[in-house]
């Protein structure tokens, strides 16, 4: 338990906290951003880089940017906010915080050897390695998933025609 | 320390450059030939008040520049300035360079929603969605180099293209696949730190200065040196992944110091990113998005098709033709069929005497 | 107490804010970025165990990693999708009116 890992930990939990209870959207994404560059600094800090910089690369750079362009395009900005929190949020929390304790208990009761491993050190060729001949189906499946998922995104977004006069 | 005395230099260089392009002196009070410009510039943006607009959003309209030249300095830990000068030899350089290029999005947002006012919105939006439209040929253009180099390292990549034949170099630039990524490469780089020709979100004559209308003194200072910094960084990126990093172009230069042959490219593609500003009008924002996903994304796939043949051809002139033709004639193919049918007059010129 | 717990701990505390973001507030686009939360504690779950497990030769937290990161991402396209699409027929975001197919 590093005083790194400490301090990462921290503003990770900070910005994604802060990010499920602010009233403004805009913020709510912003503080999500800083969540999202913590979790890359951790992946960083456990010696996975590539996963690293995929993070940033994809959840700061495209994943936030599409929540920011959603908000402004919903109009869910503005004067005329709803309340902030839906009307069953107790019985949420409650199970949220039922699901914490259930998973505290099973890690902290099963922690068992004190021993850590060397590090590992990767390199991209490896995963390029491993992506085109142990995960080659994987990575086609992700391909096919990929293309649907674009193209199912712009049908779902395209502004509906008007019908024929 | 370095990028920031170049980019006061650059100021200069561009705004007698643009004078001069377009047929008047540029600035030519300050100093002899206007040469300390830069001070004056400097002293100014550092002593205006500072304006924040009152329904702004404090936090995040103080944070904006600082991220983005934050972001824009980071990217500079990877370059290859000379023999054994890069800052950290990361295996995976190439990736966090362009990771830290997507954090600047994120900042111009910030930037153009904090200031409460539409027309910076509206050029915060044109603006990310031209950078989001231009990193997909950014990257994929730099993907050629990464297959044909074998690492995403740019230590490696420039070491790969150290050899000579002869007196020419290995460039990957002198070869067909090369040459194509490296102008698509540079296109797009042009296109993502929002220079001419394509610098719609930040036109000064249409929505003043875009997403940065509201910011006055230091922190508009701050934002013309993150956009400087931003071009200076993909420029050192270009010349890692094409143009041989710190290589010499002769065998028989090579006794000239590496760091100054990486300055010397440097300052000859900050030269070609102000001639084209100084040259081309601007794209609309149709025109700009239909540039980049008509025409650049399937050239940019041609181009890495085009590099793994040329991978596997035997060396000769036989795959300098093959290559050639495959990347030539998608070009004269996808031009023609995107050009909009328009009769256009023969240009007259006119100079003031 | 070893590393390996404490990256557990934090990876189980970010599934609960991610859980109790989905399921407390009102707004669809928020709790579209609570599912990201679950998603984004479960990689870091991967790569903890990929760190300090037995086999790490083998590759599977990170590529177990990077295809979550993709699927998560085209998730979160296609369900922005969706909720702009919602948002043409109802003109609102809010979950609690929407209610048209209770009873």
């Amino acid at each position: 338990m590093t005083v790194s890992f400490l301090i990462l930990a921290a503003l990770t939990i900070a910005g994604t906290a802060a990010a499920m209870s602010l009233r403004n959207l805009i913020h709510c994404v912003l503080t999500l951003t800083l969540g999202f560059v913590g979790l890359a600094m951790l992946y960083l800090q456990l010696g996975a880089q590539f996963v690293g910089f995929t993070q940033i690369l994809v959840y700061v750079g495209a994943v936030a940017i599409l929540a920011v362009f959603a908000i402004m395009m919903t109009q869910s900005v503005g004067p005329h906010v709803q309340p902030a929190l839906s009307s069953f949020w107790v019985p949420g929390s409650v199970v949220a915080s039922a699901v914490f304790a259930v998973l505290a208990w099973a890690i902290c009761s099963g922690a068992t050897s004190v021993r850590t491993p060397p590090q590992h050190d990767v390199s991209v060729n490896q995963i390029g390695d491993a992506l085109m001949h142990k995960f080659a189906l994987p990575l086609e499946i992700m391909g096919l998933l990929l293309t649907a998922a674009l193209i199912g995104a712009v049908i779902l977004a395209m502004p509906e025609k008007k019908g024929e006069q | 320390m370095v990028f920031a005395s170049l980019f006061a230099v650059t100021t200069i260089l561009e705004r007698k450059g643009l004078g001069r392009f377009q047929n008047r002196y540029g600035p030519n009070r300050v100093g002899p030939y206007g040469l300390l410009q830069p001070l004056a510039d400097g002293l100014k943006s550092l002593t205006k008040e500072d304006i924040v607009p009152r329904s702004a959003d404090k936090v995040v309209h103080l944070l904006a520049p600082l991220i983005l030249v934050t972001a824009a300095f980071l990217g500079y830990a990877v370059l290859p300035i000379g023999r054994n000068m890069v800052a950290v030899n990361l295996d995976a350089g190439v990736l966090y360079f362009f990771a830290a290029g997507s954090i600047v999005e994120v900042s111009i947002f910030m930037a153009g929603w904090s200031s409460a006012n539409k027309y910076s919105l509206l050029g915060a939006m044109r603006a990310i969605a031209q950078m989001i439209s231009y990193e997909v040929p950014l990257i994929l253009s730099a993907i050629v180099v990464i297959m044909a180099a074998g690492s995403l390292s740019t230590v490696t990549i420039v070491e790969q293209q150290a050899g000579y034949t002869g007196i020419f170099p290995h460039w990957y630039v002198f070869t067909p696949w090369g040459f194509a990524g490296f102008v698509l490469f540079m296109i797009a780089a042009t296109a993502e730190s929002n220079r001419s020709p394509f610098d719609l979100p930040e036109g000064e004559s249409e929505i003043i200065a875009g997403y940065y209308i509201e910011y006055s003194g230091f922190k508009f200072a701050l934002f013309f040196l993150g956009e400087y910094l931003g071009m200076f960084a993909t420029s050192g990126l270009a010349i890692t992944l094409f143009l041989g990093g710190w290589a010499a172009p002769f065998s028989f230069l090579t006794w000239i110091p590496s760091y100054l042959w990486f300055f010397l490219k440097l300052l000859t593609l900050i030269a070609a990113f102000i001639w084209a500003r100084g040259t081309f009008p601007r794209l609309r924002m149709d025109q700009l998005m239909g540039l980049a996903w008509k025409f650049m994304l399937p050239m940019t796939l041609l181009n890495i098709f085009t590099a793994g043949v040329w991978h596997f051809m035997p060396t000769g002139i036989s795959r300098w033709l093959v290559c050639t033709f495959l990347i030539v004639a998608p070009w004269m193919l996808l031009s023609r069929g995107l050009k909009q049918r328009k009769k256009l007059q023969v240009r007259t010129y006119r100079f003031a005497e | 107490m070893n590393p390996l717990t404490g990256y557990l701990l934090l990876s189980a505390l970010l599934f609960s804010i991610g859980l109790a973001g989905a399921l407390t507030r009102r707004n669809a686009i928020l709790v579209l970025i609570g599912i990201e939360l679950l998603l984004n504690a479960a990689n870091l779950n991967f790569i903890a165990f990929w760190r300090y497990g037995p086999n790490p030769a083998a590759l599977t937290g990170i590529m177990f990693t990077i295809f979550s990161i993709s699927v998560a991402a085209a998730e979160a396209a296609v369900g922005l999708g969706f909720i702009l699409a919602v948002y043409r027929h109802v003109k609102t975001t809010d979950l609690d009116q929407m209610n048209s197919m209770k009873g």
